[in-house]
């Protein structure tokens, strides 16, 4: 009678995703009626843009949230390496030399949270608080009212440039890490390690994996991919200020969410982080073709957010409520 | 405060015929129960034959789908715990529902502050407090943050929260799973206490001796239907073990005697600091050591030590060079929590200790990951719908066999068993022992700690008593009887 595991999670989560595509292709459909523009292949690619950096951190976010932690830093690691790129182009650096800085600092401050976190036993979201304040405080005390802008000439390419056609740099980045990720998570041993941590890290850990381990790399993972957006996010902009990626934190982590992970750990694909993050991206493109003010946009993905979080728990509660009565 | 009535007056409570199925699984059916006031009821079965459904529906929980509930000659319809505790009834559940960060008084008045108008009347929930502690000669104070009580104490603390709310019927739902046998000796005073003064009560619990100090009648369920009840005094044991597995079970403890091999494990001077020290043995292939003593004394510590879990402060672990590789294995005794991932399928339990040998290269294979199950559901005789069943919804007994197969699946060189056979019923027990029985004649040593004396004495081959930390005497077969063990475990 009760249906197994894997049948439930299956068809829970393939139901999840399946609603997401049908959000995908609603908006789809609208866009399209409303604006003539929109079905344009380089107008599409255009809006890649909107989702393509944020999602690029939501990935190792997603197996970070899924093993049980979180980090609320990212925005600030990205403002942190985008400085950092910026002083280090400022002396006169070349291209290679600038893209390595702003990975190796945001590896180094994901290895600060993961240390704080494994070694120093702060819950992660009180840590990454403390990070996060520390991290874009140290951007705005270096940089203070400053511009960084003198970026080498070919700096420009990993943000502005396009691999094929209409493909960009940033989308092709962002689907083959979806990729790499999605076998990653759901087809190896360590994928399945990074659930069971998240599930139950006693249980994990009396089944003899290294739980801290997992949780360090991860830390460190989204630092690095973090350090990525930033290079890929400030060589698009051609400009570091110490304000750069603000707010992005509660967005990125809203697509984890909206894609369907559990914010209690254990659960969740990245199937659906990438599809979260086209509907987002594209809401936002979309609403920005009909000009509508970006205060009404985030109310309107505020909104979305509540509602995809909101109405299965209110199902599964009335589900439960109505088993016990009958 | 306690009217007195006569022993084995009218029920106070029945239950006729009650019928409760959840989506289509049936839980219960002709399910019916006296429970007299003055005396003590013991329900008696196996795991799944409902009595915890039996228990939720008397608190208000669940609601039957057919039946009939008479308190006091009077149908009553128990709509939520609130009206369960308006009626009278009151419960002590297994798992200890204290708050422990408010004083013992405030627990005792948690779901019904006296108040003015709003306004709690602190002096009289204190003095509310004292007097039911008075009465159940409690010896702990009303002001204490629970938190510091010991979890005997924790369970007078339910019952003293039981009787603020004058409860005529109280059900004990295996009210002993933590306690050393000291505690509940002190339980079942004050059980007895309410007993002779007219109080009903249930007593849910899978341990026969514990049935036998305290209970006076018995009810026994299977597989949802209530299949007899009576005076305890009528009955034998074998007779009730019949009557709760519905087939008479063979043996017990089906301990095989094997010839020692050489030394597996030597153990020296062992230490860490505030939980055990100087501890010393050896153990032998195909030897049980069995690990006595009472709760507290430092044994799981030990296990988790020796597992690698924690770390030691001094002293030495040696195990023989070619058991290195096979590891040391442990199961333990929270198997809710540290044993297994209860969200997680069978397969993916089994699979989780043997990641690197499912997954040379990395890739996960599902395949593999459920044929390995399938072998171990065989092996253990797990009851399952296959590999792919979530473990929560897995009775206790098997929760159980699936943290042992996630172990055994590694063929480990020792196996440490932490409470092995707590709160799973005898069919389970039984296939436990088997199996480990079966792992020491293969060649493997067992480390099994126990609080129960049965267990310790049919399986062991050894036993090593602790008491506070330390060793306090080491026991062969013919050596160890209940009362040199007690004996060296306790403080006499």
């Amino acid at each position: 009678m009760t249906p197994g595991v894997a049948g439930i999670f299956a068809r829970r989560w393939l139901r999840w995703e399946t609603m997401l595509a049908a959000v995908l292709v609603a908006e789809f459909v609208l866009f399209a009626s409303i604006s003539p523009y929109f079905l344009d292949v380089y107008t599409l690619s255009d809006a890649t843009f909107n989702f393509t950096e944020r999602a690029i951190v939501a990935l190792p976010l997603a197996m970070l949230i899924i093993a049980g932690e979180i980090d609320i830093s990212v925005a600030a690691i990205i403002a942190l390496s985008s400085v950092s790129m910026g002083l280090t182009a400022s002396t006169g650096a070349g291209t290679g030399t600038v893209v390595c800085v702003g990975l190796g600092t945001g590896l180094a401050a994901g290895m600060i949270n993961g240390a704080l976190v494994t070694i120093g036993r702060v819950p992660s979201i009180v840590a990454t608080i403390g990070t996060m304040t520390l991290f874009r405080g140290a951007a705005y005390a270096v940089l203070g009212d400053r511009v960084l802008k003198d970026y080498p000439p070919g700096f420009a390419e990993f943000g502005q440039g396009y691999l094929v056609g209409p493909v960009s740099n940033e989308l092709a980045l962002f689907v083959s890490f979806a990729l790499l990720f999605g076998v990653f998570l759901h087809y190896t041993r360590w994928g399945q390690a990074i659930f069971a941590v998240g599930a139950n890290p006693v249980a994990s850990r009396f089944a003899g994996l290294a739980v801290n381990r997992y949780r360090f790399a991860l830390f460190a993972a989204t630092g690095l991919f973090s350090g990525l957006a930033a290079v890929l996010l400030t060589s698009r902009l051609g400009s570091t200020r110490p304000s750069i990626a603000q707010g992005w934190e509660l967005e990125i982590i809203s697509m984890v969410i909206l894609g369907g992970v559990s914010v209690w750990g254990g659960k969740g694909s990245i199937l659906g982080v990438v599809l979260a993050a086209l509907v987002f991206g594209l809401i936002t493109f979309g609403l920005g073709l009909m000009n509508v003010p970006g205060i009404v946009m985030s109310i309107f993905t505020g909104s979305l957010l509540i509602l995809v979080v909101a109405v299965p728990a209110l199902l599964g509660r009335l589900r439960l409520s109505r088993e016990a009565n009958s | 405060m306690w009217r007195s009535s006569p022993r084995y007056s009218d029920p106070v409570l029945t239950l006729t015929d009650i019928r409760k199925s959840f989506g289509g699984v049936r839980a219960l059916e002709r399910a019916s129960l006296e429970v007299p006031a003055g005396s003590v009821t013991a329900l008696i079965g196996e795991n799944g034959a409902g009595k915890s459904t039996l228990v939720k529906i008397l608190t208000g929980i669940h609601h039957p789908d057919s039946g009939e509930i008479r308190l006091d000659g009077e149908t009553v319809r128990i709509a939520d715990p609130r009206a369960a505790r308006a009626l009278g009834i009151g419960v002590v559940h297994q798992e200890c529902q204290v708050f422990d960060n408010l004083s013992v008084a405030e627990n005792l008045f948690v779901h019904s502050h006296p108040s003015r108008r709003g306004i709690v009347d602190w002096r009289a929930l204190r003095q509310h407090a004292a007097a039911v502690l008075r009465d159940l000669d409690a010896g702990f104070d009303a002001d204490l943050p629970a938190g510091r009580l010991s979890i005997a104490q924790k369970h007078v603390v339910q019952i003293a929260r039981a009787l603020t709310h004058e409860s005529r019927v109280l059900i004990l739902d295996e009210p002993t799973a933590s306690l050393s046998q000291r505690e509940c000796a002190e339980l079942f005073r004050i059980v007895r206490k309410l007993r002779d003064a007219g109080r009903a009560i249930l007593f849910i619990s899978h341990k026969f001796e514990e049935i036998d100090a305290l209970a006076d009648r018995y009810a026994v369920f299977r597989d949802g239907v209530s299949v007899s009840a009576g005076a305890l005094k009528d009955i034998t044991r074998d007779e009730l073990i019949r009557l709760m597995v519905g087939r008479p079970v063979d043996q017990l403890f089906p301990k095989i005697d094997v010839a020692p091999g050489r030394e597996l494990l030597r153990v020296e001077n062992l230490g860490r600091a505030g939980e055990f020290e100087d501890i010393s043995f050896t153990l032998r292939r195909g030897e049980i050591l069995g690990v006595y003593g009472l709760v507290g004394a430092g044994r799981t510590e030990l296990a988790q030590v020796l597992f690698g879990v924690t770390r030691a402060d001094r002293g030495a672990v040696h195990l023989a060079p070619d058991a290195v590789d096979a590891g040391v294995a442990l199961v333990p005794e929270d198997r809710q929590s540290q044993g297994g991932i209860l969200d997680f399928s069978l397969a993916a339990n089994v699979a989780l200790t043997n990641l690197a040998r499912l997954a040379p290269r990395g890739w996960y294979s599902r395949a593999r990951e459920s044929s390995l199950a399938r072998e171990w559901i065989d092996r253990l005789a797990i009851k399952a719908h296959g590999p792919a069943q979530v473990v929560r919804s897995l009775s206790g007994g098997n929760q159980q066999k699936v943290v042992i197969a996630k172990w055994l699946a590694r063929a480990p060189g020792v196996l440490i068993l932490d409470e092995p056979t707590k709160g799973i019923d005898v069919g389970a027990k039984a296939a436990v022992h088997r199996v480990t029985s079966e792992f020491a004649r293969a060649g493997g040593g067992v480390i099994m700690i126990s609080s129960e004396l049965p267990e310790i004495l049919g399986m062991s081959d050894r036993v090593l008593v602790m008491r506070r930390g330390r060793l306090r005497g080491e026991f062969d077969r013919a050596s160890a009887t209940s009362d040199a063990l007690l004996r060296a475990a306790s403080d006499a």
